[in-house]
């Protein structure tokens, strides 16, 4: 299988590449990790004209701290983000969901900002950007606009960003002194996509919690946050029947396409089960 | 249309080539350089078999354009043995049998290779996920789990003689 014909372009700064973009309309498309990209190109179900390679661009890779924001550039790969000291000491849940992606190849390719700006629900990121409450910077013709991760997820394939936009960065805030964080999620095999997964953030407060995100991979057309799920746990001393009941607000919301990983009744049921979990996990971690 | 010149380093060999853009790397290495090594398996960065090293980072060629590789230095099994002499990790695929049919071997040999480089001392958990990214059709991973061991233990040896 080999792509259908492009333009290969291959800018060294954002503003190069933003240039490109808008110039080339929207039948340019940008490549960061290509290995989402390029299987789609393969299939015929992605044809662009142009590729702009902004893999060469240094200013939008590697992990950077400003008080308790940690930025990450768009383009860091899967296993950079594994290894960075930084993420693993402030946001410890990034590095220990990224080992879930994929396999060793693919995550020196991968990149954290292409998994998000791809838009799709699969993908591991959307959710546990949402689980950091992070912040995309977007650059377009106009400059530079932050986009927080609640406003970033459209739909299946569809995100905030322009045909003219570049995703450049995530930034997250490192998370509470003792706050617990898991990441659980069902698959098959090695390398492939969730059958259901959750992210959990908790922090507790005189033993009752006083931050909980609770966010789910690949149970909708985008990753979703569990708002409700998020509100019976809120303030409470949490108990294994408030986690039941947190878990089936989760499934509540859960609308999972049915492929050959199940049917929607076993992912919402699965779902369930990983919302458990991951809650059960992340608060036997905080403290 | 859309051709472009490319250079680089591929087996320690200075290359110069002018390539189609939309060419994948292994079609380059296997249709333009001859180099028949890196496998076509899964075609979908699945199976690993077309695994070769960019830069000191196992690739999966498949699923990176040639184009891409402009001023890369790039290393297929045919760069694993010098002088006709095989790479302590060949050596110990071919004695522990670390193979049956042979089709997904040369991208578990630039694997371990890689792997090896990373962790020079890998638990056998560690082993398997490090070669999670390389399917073996007939199932011998048993034997290939022995060979990436064996392969640590001569390089390790390799090391302590040299040092």
């Amino acid at each position: 299988m080999i792509p259908p014909s492009f333009e290969y372009h291959r800018p060294s700064t954002v503003e190069e590449a933003v240039g490109l973009l808008s110039s080339l309309g929207s039948e340019a498309k940008i490549l960061a990790g290509g290995h989402s990209l390029l299987p789609m190109m393969k299939l015929r179900f992605a044809m662009p004209e142009h590729l702009v390679d902004i893999n060469r661009i240094s200013e939008l890779s590697g992990v950077s701290v400003v008080g308790d924001n940690i930025t990450i550039g768009a383009m860091t790969t899967e296993n950079a983000v594994i290894a960075d000291p930084i993420l693993n000491e402030k946001v410890p849940l990034l590095p220990e969901a990224a080992k879930l992606i994929a396999d060793p190849q693919v995550r020196n390719r991968g990149t954290i900002g292409g998994d998000i700006a791809h838009g799709d629900p699969a993908n591991d990121h959307p959710a546990l950007a949402l689980a950091c409450d992070a912040v995309m910077t977007v650059v377009g013709p106009a400059g530079a606009r932050q986009i927080p991760a609640s406003e970033f997820f459209l739909g299946t394939y569809w995100t905030a960003l322009n045909d003219d936009d570049i995703l450049t960065a995530i930034t997250v805030k490192a998370f509470p002194d003792g706050a617990g964080y898991s990441y659980r999620k069902l698959k098959r095999k090695t390398g492939d996509w969730a059958t259901a997964a959750c992210a959990v953030v908790v922090a507790l407060s005189g033993g009752k919690v006083s931050h909980i995100r609770i966010t789910l991979t690949n149970l909708g057309p985008t990753a979703i946050r569990a708002h409700d799920a998020e509100a019976v746990l809120s303030g409470q001393a949490v108990t294994d029947e408030l986690i039941k009941h947190a878990a089936e607000k989760a499934m509540a919301i859960c609308d999972p396409a049915e492929d050959l990983r199940g049917d929607v009744e076993y992912k919402t049921a699965m779902a369930g089960q990983m919302v458990q979990r991951a809650i059960a996990e992340a608060l036997s971690r905080a403290n | 249309m859309a051709k472009q010149i490319v250079k680089m380093t591929l087996n320690g060999q200075q290359v110069e080539q002018l390539v189609d853009s939309r060419t994948l790397l292994v079609h380059f290495l296997r249709e333009q350089m001859n180099l028949t090594g890196a496998h076509i398996g899964c075609e979908t960065s699945q199976c690993g078999a077309c695994t070769v090293d960019i830069d000191g980072e196992s690739v999966k060629a498949c699923t990176h354009l040639a184009v891409q590789c402009d001023g890369s230095d790039v290393k297929t099994v045919e760069g694993l043995a010098e002088n006709g002499v095989l790479h302590p990790v060949q050596e110990a695929f071919y004695e522990e049998h670390g193979l049956q049919c042979g089709y997904c071997t040369p991208g578990m040999l630039m694997r371990s290779y890689r792997f090896l480089q990373e962790n020079p001392n890998p638990t056998e958990d560690e082993i398997r996920t490090g070669i999670s990214g390389n399917l073996c059709r007939c199932t011998g991973y048993q034997n290939i789990i022995k060979a990436v061991q064996s392969a640590a233990t001569k390089l390790q040896d390799k090391e302590t003689a040299s040092a």
